[in-house]
């Protein structure tokens, strides 16, 4: 995952290859918009900028519906993203202890993102892999029946 | 038909294909060649056979049936010396099946029927020839070919098929709408937008029988006049979403999708587009206009999608189970379906268990079979030998339902009627530990959060229902805050737009109709009786129990333990906060939670 994106050119220039690639509808945004969201972790001021010129779409409406869906950020990320899975059948099977913990480890609270920028701490809705809750997910390692006691050795395993 | 003597299986898993199998494949053929015994030896590709991650790549040979496993490349001549020229095992590579354990979708208990469900994990999903090889896309020839686009509405109007999304509109009913629709583009949608907590039977649907999915679609685009189709798929699905396209390049590739499709006038294509994580999608309105690149906000209706869809269109939108059953409506006949199932819900539903039941995964069952049955016959009962407490129907818009409804016969009225749903399938068991206010005041965070703020009883009445509850689980509830809560969700019913308003103020109702006790023990006596509030309870060290061992107060993170060594401990509640570690620890059992 590109997160550096100090070369504000770079993320025009891609965003100008994500267009022509899939053209200008406007029912392409929310594809464009997933695609520039993996390549750089969030989605920057200079990429809804440069998409409005090239689709012909204000930017208050990019920015809308990015801001309306909970995938598409428009903050920057950490290097690592743990999104836990808050939903009921997680949240049954002991789920509020291991997000407790994972809080507790990482000094974060929901939403937030550590100084050093190695991790964001989100929650995700449900992830359909309901049979091994608790279940968190680390960029895109899945980890089930997880118990608050391995939340250390989980973390331990990202540099 | 030419005759072998043996026929070889070689595992095609990805975990194994990365591993080399084709290449295995390949040599064995070579090697097969070169013994002269190609005309007797047939090699195959299957799926998993083995672990993959153990065994692979793996085979099996038949009719012998033993399994060979972490074959490499060097084996094969050595192998096939063996095993076919000289008719021994080689038994150094030869090993045991081992069973796989499919912890969502297990072998099927007795009470169960599957129809969806019944060939996920013995097809490979993205072998169209597998599927094919299953009676797959003889559906859809039968309807282009023999069947005009009423008799197949008739067909599965006949069936009694209802919308598996939960809102249980008839199917058929709806194909009509849309066919009778003026307008010369008509969409054909999938919602595959599945994101009731706890619901995860789409995801194998389309995963592990996508080809299942592509055929309903056409023939519902054939019978309705729809020449575009799109699937909606929640992008919390990867998985899902690559091989339902796959499965639609396979279709497409050999003429299923596309212009005339098998020879006939008839055109149809299929596009997926990919949800960005907002529940609200799910409803087909606030669906479409995700589709159209908007805020996935819900839109009055009417018009309903039939009039005014997709891009002002005439459109339809079925659920991902209601189109896997359409093939086998077809091949079956309206009245083997209706056959099936209990007065107005015909044939077969899935259901999501999860919580504290014994077997979580997928189930499938025919309506008509009580609650206590799926949670005690199919699912094994209650962990922990704990007592049930409740089960929650539907999702995050169903009702928690206590032990008297148990026996109710499973249809969409009958749910209803309890003050549930039938929603999507999930079913969410609760043994005598779960606190039920704490639980309604959990769904309520998440409808809350997923609310689209479009319109207000949703967008402010849920914040307030919310207030009320943390209220309550904080052990600041205040008597009038029940009259309070039922007000709220009698008015966010009425008024809301769409069905996440609509249905978001039951878990509340339902838990207030079967659980009062338990909202008024938090706010007249200031008790949690499940013990889950964490400002209504209190830890406390029994004194007889205690040896003094000091592991609690050593393990304090805020020290509000104190005693000396062997000498019973006491907890300061003032410096307490509620974290359980004590308790847990305590190797005497001599910390209660009162």
């Amino acid at each position: 995952m590109k997160v550096d994106v100090k070369d504000g050119e770079s993320v025009r220039e891609y965003v100008r290859s994500l267009v022509i690639k899939k053209g200008y509808e406007k029912a392409e945004l929310i594809p464009i918009l997933h695609e520039i969201n993996s390549e750089y972790g969030y989605i920057s001021d200079e990429a809804i900028k440069e998409l409005s010129d090239r689709m012909n779409i204000p930017t208050s409406h990019i920015y809308s519906v990015t801001t309306f869906y909970r995938m598409l950020s428009t903050e920057r990320r950490g290097r690592h993203v743990i999104q836990f899975c808050e939903s009921a059948p997680c949240h049954v099977a002991g789920g509020r202890l291991v997000w407790e913990k994972l809080q507790e480890v990482l000094g974060l609270e929901k939403g937030e993102t550590s100084e050093d920028e190695k991790w964001s701490l989100l929650t995700t809705s449900c992830l359909g892999v309901c049979g091994v809750g608790p279940v968190l997910v680390i960029d895109h390692d899945i980890y089930g029946n997880v118990t608050p006691e391995q939340v250390p050795g989980i973390l331990s395993n990202y540099e | 038909m030419a005759y072998f003597r043996s026929h070889v299986l070689v595992s095609v898993d990805p975990i194994c294909i990365e591993k080399g199998a084709f290449k295995l494949m390949g040599a064995l053929q070579d090697e097969l060649v070169k013994q002269g015994l190609v005309d007797e030896v047939e090699v195959l590709e299957t799926s998993r056979i083995g672990d993959p991650e153990t065994a692979g790549p793996d085979m099996m040979v038949y009719p012998e049936g033993v399994h060979y496993t972490n074959i490499t490349l060097e084996d094969i001549p050595f192998l096939v010396e063996e095993q076919f020229i000289k008719g021994r095992v080689a038994a150094q590579y030869a090993r045991e099946v081992e069973e796989i354990v499919d912890e969502e979708l297990s072998a099927p208990q007795d009470k169960e029927l599957r129809i969806v469900l019944e060939n996920i994990g013995t097809v490979v999903p993205l072998n169209i020839e597998e599927y094919i090889a299953y009676e797959g896309y003889m559906a859809l020839g039968h309807v282009l070919t023999e069947m005009t686009p009423e008799e197949v509405i008739q067909e599965v109007l006949d069936s009694g098929l209802r919308g598996r999304g939960g809102a249980g509109f008839p199917t058929g009913l709806k194909w009509r709408f849309l066919r009778n629709a003026e307008g010369d583009q008509k969409y054909m949608i999938c919602n595959a937008d599945e994101g009731d907590p706890g619901a995860f039977a789409n995801r194998r649907v389309l995963e592990g029988y996508p080809h299942a999915v592509v055929e309903g679609m056409i023939i519902g685009a054939y019978a309705t006049g729809a020449s575009q189709g799109y699937v909606y798929c929640r992008a919390e699905y990867p998985i899902a979403v690559k091989t339902i396209r796959t499965a639609i390049e396979q279709a497409r590739s050999m003429g299923l999708l596309g212009e005339n499709i098998l020879g006939t006038d008839f055109s149809f294509d299929l596009e997926v587009r990919m949800g960005a994580g907002a529940f609200v999608c799910g409803e087909e309105t606030a669906l479409m206009a995700s589709i159209e690149g908007l805020r996935g906000e819900p839109r009055p209706r009417p018009p309903f999608p039939a009039q005014k869809g997709l891009w002002g269109k005439p459109s339809n939108i079925n659920n991902v189970e209601t189109f896997a059953i359409i093939p086998q409506i077809i091949l079956k006949g309206a009245e083997w379906f209706a056959g099936l199932g209990y007065k107005k819900s015909t044939g077969t539903k899935t259901f999501s268990m999860a919580g504290d039941v014994i077997n979580t995964g997928l189930i499938e069952v025919p309506f008509g079979i009580s609650l206590r049955e799926i949670i005690y016959d199919v699912g094994g009962g209650i962990k922990n030998n704990k007592k049930f407490k409740a089960v929650q129907t539907g999702g995050p818009m169903g009702g928690c339902l206590p032990e008297a409804f148990l026996d109710l016969p499973m249809d969409y009225e009958a749910l209803d009627e309890a003050g549930s749903i039938l929603g999507s399938g999930g079913l969410v068991v609760m043994d005598e530990d779960t606190c039920m206010v704490d639980i309604a005041r959990f769904f309520m965070e998440f409808t809350q959060e997923e609310s689209c703020g479009k319109c207000t009883p949703c967008r402010i009445g849920t914040r307030r229902l919310l207030e009320t509850l943390t209220r309550i689980c904080d052990g600041k509830g205040k008597p009038e805050d029940l009259p309070l809560l039922i007000n709220l969700c009698e008015q966010i019913n009425e008024a809301s737009l769409c069905g996440l308003g609509k249905g978001a103020p039951n878990p509340v109702k339902s838990t207030l109709e079967h659980f009062l006790h338990e909202y008024e023990a938090h706010i007249y006596e200031k008790q949690c009786p499940a013990k889950v509030c964490k400002a209504l309870i209190r830890f406390e060290v029994i004194d007889d129990l205690c040896t003094g061992c000091t592991l609690c107060a050593r393990n304090c993170p805020v020290d509000a333990i104190s005693g000396e060594r062997r000498k019973v401990h006491l907890i300061d509640p003032d410096i307490c906060i509620q974290c359980g570690i004590c308790e847990q620890l305590c190797p005497y059992d001599a910390i209660e939670i009162r």
